[in-house]
């Protein structure tokens, strides 16, 4: 069933003396939503101009449907883009700009009619044929490149932050209906953007880039809850880093001591040895606060910032060896004042051994 | 309070002082075209005689004639060569780019006397007869960097995933160039094929240099009209051509101005959406 309809294999370009992607491998099967999450100048854009053909790799090869098209012309390929400032034509209206890729084909105008229509119904924009793109809204403009990639029904369908340039409430729902389509259209996906929640909302997996390398690819479960690397953890959820030295390991139970006190942590199916240096991911949800005099478990700490954003309140502590911790809650207010001591600690189950960064 | 009415006067007598001198020349000379009189400095009543003498007036009819061809024909010539000429430049690296930027420029830096004399040597030393021929030739010569500079400007301001976005559905160079890149130049091609126009159709000095003995441009008869004496035909010819002048820089304007008043209407589709 599965079948792999794309496949990048050992990719490397330079632009003068930067590297901007060191060793790209990927495998994307027929219908997967993947997405490329990374922070700006990861080489996310590159390796989807790549995909396109806009850009010649220096090493390795693209595999399109099991066809080399590593020097294939953009224009030979079955692969469509849905550029991030939409670059619609602004000399042709909906309908012309839409039905671009089919003229080009030669399609018989009675066909081209009856496609155009009918994705433009599937992006709602029915009866927009005639307007032109300075007519429309961001919104609009964003469905009509859709609608112009689509219609060509691509084997891959490359959106390049398409939803960077709309507000959040709009970029929500274009979220949702861009799941909607691509379950629909049965249609492989390779989405591109640097907003995490965007990631973990549409994917069926994710590849996190750092510096034009693949840090972890896996569902958003994997990276969410099993992240390999710190900088996955941060950049996923900003998890928190603690370092720590193992003291014991029983099964997948891990005693560690961290900024001298001592702490539990969950190996998967990783071995340690005691005396082993190790990092572990604790997601700020997780952290437990308790105070010293009731209950004095876990590790020393001093509150040092408290804010409330976006809903929930962010407490900042400061570790006895230096490290922060980052809390943070439900509600308004918490029953710690700036400078308070709290014990903070986690359950077992929440603090993942992941790779340090270097 | 004083000084503030002060100060906004200035700019009133600035401009009445520069209208005065640009456009009382003007003025005079379209109303004693209108004079009578044979002699220009006096007023002899209201007459439409000029301009009867001036239709009458074979010559500078032919003369008209010429220049209107010599005029469009440059300008066309022009317009492709400096339109294939921005286009492919885009594509040239950008360390030799400033030179030949500065190359294509100079026709339009360099003084008249100097490109005609340059072209005179030139067209006689390929042994090519003087008349229409040599005049298209440096007229377009002198026109490329006016449409170069207009359509370079427009290609700046395009946005080059347009251009990417076709090629990825499809299209070959030759479809990106005819189907996306030529549409949204021509204005900028129309814009800078008039103002070549302009500068062709009011061209003495390098006329004067490439042109043949049984060829006259316009501007070349009025010139050698002036050395026996003005006459109100004069006047009226001025009169005449103002008018077309004014008729193109109009149309240049209306064709080259962006469609503001679309922008707006986005605005209230938002709203209502």
């Amino acid at each position: 069933m599965a079948e792999t309809i794309l496949k990048l294999d050992h990719i490397t370009k330079t632009f003068g003396d930067t590297q901007v992607l060191s060793d790209i491998n990927l495998e994307v099967q027929r219908g997967e939503f993947i997405t490329l999450l990374g922070s700006s100048g990861c080489g996310k854009t590159t390796t989807l101009r790549i995909i396109a053909g806009l850009e010649t790799p220096d090493g390795g090869t693209v595999m399109l449907g099991g066809k080399d098209v590593t020097n294939e012309e953009p224009n030979k390929r079955n692969v469509n883009t849905v550029f991030q400032s939409y670059a619609l034509f602004p000399h042709m209206t909906v309908a012309q700009n839409v039905a671009y890729s089919l003229k080009l084909k030669k399609v018989d105008k009675a066909t081209i009619q009856k496609e155009v229509a009918s994705v433009l119904t599937l992006v709602q924009l029915e009866g927009y044929d005639d307007r032109m793109p300075s007519e429309l809204s961001g919104g609009q403009r964003q469905r009509v490149a859709i609608a112009r990639a689509i219609v060509n029904k691509p084997h891959v369908l490359l959106l390049d932050e398409p939803l960077g340039a709309l507000d959040l409430q709009l970029r929500r729902q274009m979220q949702l209906e861009l799941k909607h389509l691509q379950k629909k259209l049965d249609m492989t996906f390779i989405y591109i953007t640097h907003d995490q929640e965007e990631a973990l909302n549409m994917s069926t997996r994710i590849a996190v880039m750092r510096d034009g390398l693949f840090e972890q690819i896996g569902t958003a479960a994997e990276i969410y809850n099993r992240p390999k690397t710190a900088y996955v953890a941060k950049f996923v959820g900003s998890a928190n880093i603690v370092n720590g030295v193992v003291k014991a390991q029983n099964g997948s139970a891990l005693t560690v001591e961290v900024a001298g006190g001592e702490a539990e942590a969950f190996a998967f199916d990783e071995k340690y040895e005691g005396g082993q240096k190790i990092c572990l991911a604790v997601r700020s949800e997780h952290v437990l606060i308790h105070h010293c005099e009731n209950e004095p478990q876990g590790l020393c700490a001093v509150v040092t910032e408290k804010s409330f954003a976006g809903g929930m309140l962010r407490i900042v502590f400061k570790l006895e060896d230096g490290t922060t911790l980052v809390a943070s809650r439900h509600g308004i207010d918490i029953d710690f004042s700036v400078g308070d001591k709290a014990c903070v600690g986690w359950a077992a189950e929440n603090a993942v051994p992941v790779e340090a960064d270097e | 309070m004083i000084l503030v009415k002060n100060r906004t006067k200035l700019p009133n007598i600035y401009i009445g002082i520069v209208s005065v001198i640009m456009y009382l020349p003007i003025l005079l000379v379209i109303i004693y075209s209108f004079n009578e009189s044979k002699i220009s400095s006096v007023w002899g009543g209201f007459s439409l005689k000029w301009y009867e003498t001036l239709f009458k007036n074979r010559a500078m009819f032919e003369a008209l004639l010429n220049s209107v061809i010599l005029a469009v024909s440059s300008g066309a010539l022009a317009a492709a060569i400096g339109t294939s000429a921005a286009v492919g430049f885009t594509r040239i690296k950008p360390k030799s780019k400033g030179a030949i930027e500065y190359l294509s420029m100079l026709p339009m830096m360099t003084p008249e006397i100097i490109l005609g004399m340059v072209f005179m040597v030139f067209f006689s030393l390929l042994g090519l007869p003087f008349g229409m021929l040599t005049l298209i030739l440096a007229h377009t010569a002198f026109c490329i960097p006016y449409i170069y500079m207009l359509v370079k400007a427009r290609l700046v301001d395009m946005d080059k995933s347009i251009l990417e976005a076709a090629r990825d559905l499809g299209a070959n160079e030759y479809h990106v160039f005819f189907d996306i890149t030529l549409p949204q130049l021509i204005p900028a091609i129309i814009s800078g094929m008039l103002l070549s126009f302009a500068m062709s159709f009011d061209d003495v000095i390098i006329s004067l240099f490439v042109t043949g003995v049984n060829v006259n441009t316009l501007p070349i008869k009025v010139y050698t009209q002036m050395k026996t004496g003005v006459t109100p035909e004069i006047n009226a010819l001025c009169t005449l051509m103002l008018c077309v002048t004014v008729i193109l820089v109009l149309l240049s304007s209306v064709i080259s101005k962006p469609k503001r008043s679309k922008v707006k209407h986005r605005e209230d589709l938002e709203v209502t959406k």
